[in-house]
């Protein structure tokens, strides 16, 4: 775990795992003490196709800055083939938020197996820096919700 | 094409094919026209209306109407039985509780369009050509009839009818009319253009839902929006997120099965351009996931019901060009 000390705008990253492959991994990655920011909430679903796009958008609404969704990878579903579903879903959700003008690097679909404790701490680091780079989320902010 | 569909719905209910007729009567004033049901020819001679403002769909009546006892006769045009071929696929309507007689569209006007010259006090029209004649309590006006066509008409993507019992005049072909083309300009714009463009556009919803009470592709017994505990139930958006909520999840929720009828911009009040976000949608699928046109069968999978293996991901969309 790191401690942030200095002022700078720390994004809140919401964290969508599924049960079976990739919450396993973020459980793998904190038992090798690896590093990945506290900014990173997972909420476990039990699987990525249970994410609909109203969680999403939900999950901006309470003060997200960042939303990533993560499962197994596609053909290693616990489920079979919910994976390939989210996918289309996730691709055409977040081609309309671009399309509306919502920055389209707040979102992102990573898939992750029970075996990559490492993948889940880089994907974490890569994805809350790229979000910290677009600043605090304001176009899709619920302004009722903003904290301060 | 008054006459012709009116005695076609007397002589059904005549001999007994149908025992109501869904069709559309006068509103207030001439250019509402609004659906109705007719149970006699009584009934039909008294009100029943058919002219260039009769552009309301009836398809989504139909999911009520084809549950009651005996047939009920509607009156398509192409669009419009697009949207009466999805609903049967969906299993919302009972087919064999319908008859249909497609009728053909040379498109519809737009009221809001003529009163935007100046026009008043409309009593009736009639199109001449390449004219439009209005008739108004002032007296004669006149205009050309590509200027007060009605937006959904200019975009129209089929004169085929593609389910019917009988056919009033000849069937139609599908047509190109490059309904894609305010979305692509939206596309080459810049994030930030787009975000104004469509704040501009969204922050004028008043919530009133009849884009969603219109579409014969909301058809769910409980919607979303009608949840009391989901903070959105039937009220004015409170700042730009329900706002951007409410369209992107309506959008969403009949992604794959929108025909693209039109029906939803053109009741709403506002004149929002919703159909931009469903065309995005359409646009999406036909370019990732091949060419699909809801409605066009009763027998396909829908795209979001569906998958392929190598699907691209959804990276896809932060790789595109222009931010
Ligand atoms: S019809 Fe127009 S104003 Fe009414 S809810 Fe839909 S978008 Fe908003
Ligand atoms: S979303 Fe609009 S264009 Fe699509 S089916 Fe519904 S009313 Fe028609
Ligand atoms: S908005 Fe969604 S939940 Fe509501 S009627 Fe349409 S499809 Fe159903
Ligand atoms: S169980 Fe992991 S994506 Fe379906």
């Amino acid at each position: 775990m790191q401690v942030n000390e200095n002022k700078e705008f720390q994004p809140l990253i919401v964290a969508f795992c599924c049960n079976w492959c990739s919450y396993a991994g973020a459980d793998l990655s904190g038992t090798n003490r690896l590093n990945y920011p506290t900014n990173v909430k997972i909420i476990r679903v039990p699987c990525s196709c249970r994410v609909n796009p109203m969680f999403i958008l939900r999950a901006f609404q309470k003060g997200a800055d960042g939303v990533i969704l993560c499962g197994c990878h596609p053909g290693d579903c616990h489920y079979t083939s919910g994976n390939y579903f989210t996918r289309r879903r996730m691709t055409l959700l977040f081609s309309m938020l671009d399309f509306l003008g919502i920055e389209r690097d707040r979102t992102r679909v990573e898939w992750v197996s029970a075996a990559e404790g490492a993948k889940f701490a880089a994907t974490m680091n890569e994805f809350t820096e790229a979000v910290k780079k677009l600043g605090p989320n304001r176009r899709l902010e619920d302004l009722r919700c903003r904290k301060q | 094409m008054q006459e012709a569909i009116i005695s076609k719905a007397k002589q059904l209910l005549a001999d007994g094919t149908v025992n109501r007729v869904i069709g559309w009567k006068k509103g207030e004033f001439a250019y509402d026209i609004t659906p109705a049901i007719f149970e006699s020819a009584e009934e039909i001679d008294a009100d029943f209306v058919y002219d260039d403002f009769t552009s309301a769909n009836v398809s989504k009546y139909l999911v009520k109407e084809s549950k009651k006892e005996g047939k009920v006769l509607a009156f398509l045009k192409p669009c419009d039985t697009y949207s009466l071929n999805q609903l049967t696929k969906e299993h919302r309507v009972k087919r064999e509780n319908i008859y249909v007689v497609g009728i053909p569209s040379d498109g519809k006007l737009d009221a809001e369009k003529i009163k935007a010259k100046g026009i008043t006090g409309i009593t009736g029209v009639e199109k001449d050509g390449d004219t439009l004649k209005i008739s108004t309590i002032y007296g004669e006006e006149t205009m050309p009839v590509a200027e007060a066509m009605s937006n959904k008409c200019l975009s129209c993507k089929s004169k085929k009818h593609v389910t019917y019992d009988e056919l009033i005049g000849e069937d139609g072909e599908v047509i190109d009319s490059n309904r894609f083309g305010m979305v692509e300009e939206l596309e080459n714009m810049t994030s930030q253009e787009r975000y104004d463009f469509w704040r501009n556009e969204l922050s004028k919803c008043i919530r009133c839902n009849a884009c969603r009470n219109v579409c014969p592709a909301c058809t769910c017994e409980n919607c979303v929006f009608d949840n009391p505990d989901s903070g959105v139930q039937n009220k004015a958006a409170a700042d730009s997120f329900e706002e951007n909520m409410f369209h992107i999840i309506r959008a969403f929720h009949v992604a794959g099965r929108c025909t693209d009828c039109g029906e939803c911009s053109r009741v709403c009040p506002q004149n929002i351009p919703l159909h931009l976000l469903n065309r995005k949608f359409i646009k999406d699928i036909n370019s990732l996931y091949g060419e699909y046109q809801a409605g066009a069968d009763t027998t396909s999978r829908a795209p979001l019901n569906d998958y392929t293996q190598d699907d691209c991901e959804a990276s896809i969309v932060h790789e595109r060009g222009v931010e």
